[in-house]
């Protein structure tokens, strides 16, 4: 085993986790998962050792999860079966993913894996985040334009999954509301855990999946996605636990704001209609995928694509990719505030209308 | 029980488990370079400590929200 350097943490630092912390965990709360990729390259900023920034930053995934799952589970939204088995066959895809990491590691160097996971986040974040935010617009448009929409519109491709009955492998889901054969659910949980294993954020794919091919309201799909990142989570902590190779007190200090986090946005989820969920979700998605044009004209010039770029140019994109990262996060953190406050407003309207509407009637 | 009461109780026993750790945090370094000198056994102490943090902390953040007047919109709604 290589040596592992668990660094000295200064008062500056660990604020700046558990800022960090508190708006991923407003984001996970809301759309259950978020916040981890802006984590590991902030620790590593901090001089953290790659391997140690994963397993601390999976390692305070796994309580914030059950929290907010518990938290959520109180306003009726999670659907712990659904969960539970995604879950399961998510942490096989972790473990798919982390060896595909490994793989190309070996092959092709740190810039393998650095252009992989490019490639990863601008095809699969570009195509579903891109669709997300679409979906979520136009629902918003209708919405304002006073149009009849359906609470929780199911697309052709769930209604079509929801039909196909396969013997022996057909399972009830109460946020569905419908039968569902797990062979559908097993690709999806898995494509889940691969993407965690790449991006650390697995939810990009399980709550529009949940949506979009199984017919789940976001709500609850985001509120499920909570479970599912609690099993991976606890997986995953497990086996770097065992490398010993966790830093518990760098865990639990994002673990500090993520709890205060994470109760905003779970909260939040009750004021808001379903596209809320998708409009912050696909917004972070679509942000975060911006952020990987900057790292890639350092990697091309590394495997020698492009000609030897300027140091000073190279930080310069470097710093604009981070900061991209953050943004992406603020953002989400800031919509989902504003979400909240305009929900809790438009709440106390209606509480106060009907009780001058029964001071009338009495 | 005032919620005032129960955020203090709660939140005193989160502030004692981060000064507990950060006096122990030695040890836990300690144990983590065991784990992987080979002695897996200790691979439970992080994960121990995890579980019991979300439980404390967890339990505090809840009931520090309510107590400042942030509650969800109705409570137990099916959606």
């Amino acid at each position: 085993m290589e040596a592992v350097g668990f660094i000295h943490i200064e008062m500056g630092s660990a604020l700046q986790l558990f800022l960090v912390g508190l708006v991923g965990g407003m984001v996970s709360g809301f759309i259950g998962s978020g916040g981890a990729f802006v984590l590991t390259p902030a620790m590593m900023t901090m001089g953290v050792p790659g391997i140690v920034a994963v397993a601390s930053n999976i390692c305070h995934k796994f309580p914030k999860a059950i929290v907010g799952a518990l938290k959520r589970h109180k306003y009726g939204q999670v659907d712990w079966k659904l969960g539970i088995i995604m879950g399961v066959f998510a942490e096989f895809g972790m473990f798919a993913g982390k060896q595909v990491m490994t793989d190309i590691k070996r092959a092709y160097g740190d810039v393998g894996t650095n252009l992989y996971v490019s490639a990863v986040f601008i095809v699969v974040l570009g195509i579903v985040g891109g669709f997300v935010l679409r979906d979520a617009w136009r629902l918003y448009k209708a919405e304002r334009a006073g149009e009849d929409i359906p609470a929780n519109p199911v697309t052709k491709l769930a209604r079509w999954v929801q039909s196909v009955r396969i013997p022996g492998t057909m399972m009830h889901f109460e946020c569905i509301g419908a039968s569902v054969s797990v062979l559908f659910i097993a690709p999806l949980g898995f494509a889940t855990g691969l993407l965690a294993a790449t991006i650390a954020v697995g939810g990009f794919i399980g709550v529009p999946s949940m949506i979009y091919l199984l017919g789940a309201p976001a709500l609850m799909a985001s509120a499920t996605e909570l479970v599912i990142a609690f099993v991976m989570g606890l997986g995953g902590t497990i086996l770097y636990a065992l490398d010993g190779v966790v830093d518990i007190r760098l865990a639990m200090i994002i673990l500090a704001g993520s709890l205060f986090g994470i109760q905003i946005g779970a909260i939040g989820t009750t004021y808001v209609k379903d596209h809320a969920v998708k409009l912050v979700m696909g917004l972070i998605m679509v942000i975060v995928v911006v952020s990987r044009f900057f790292y890639i004209p350092g990697y091309l010039s590394q495997i020698g694509t492009i000609g030897p770029l300027d140091p000073g140019l190279l930080a310069r994109l470097k710093w604009l990719g981070d900061g991209t990262l953050v943004l992406a996060l603020a953002v989400g953190g800031l919509a989902i505030l504003w979400a909240l406050l305009r929900g809790i407003a438009e709440h106390r309207q209606q509480h106060e209308e009907l009780a001058a509407a029964e001071g009338i009637e009495d | 029980m005032s919620s005032l009461v129960r955020t203090s109780i709660w939140g005193v026993g989160s502030l004692a488990l981060y000064v507990l750790l950060f006096l122990f945090s030695d040890e836990t370094i300690e144990l983590a370079r065991r784990t992987r000198e080979g002695e897996k056994i200790w691979f439970v102490v992080p994960i121990v400590i995890a579980l019991l943090f979300s439980l404390v902390h967890g339990a505090f953040t809840g009931y520090f929200w309510d107590a400042v007047g942030l509650k969800p919109a109705d409570k137990n709604r099916k959606k």
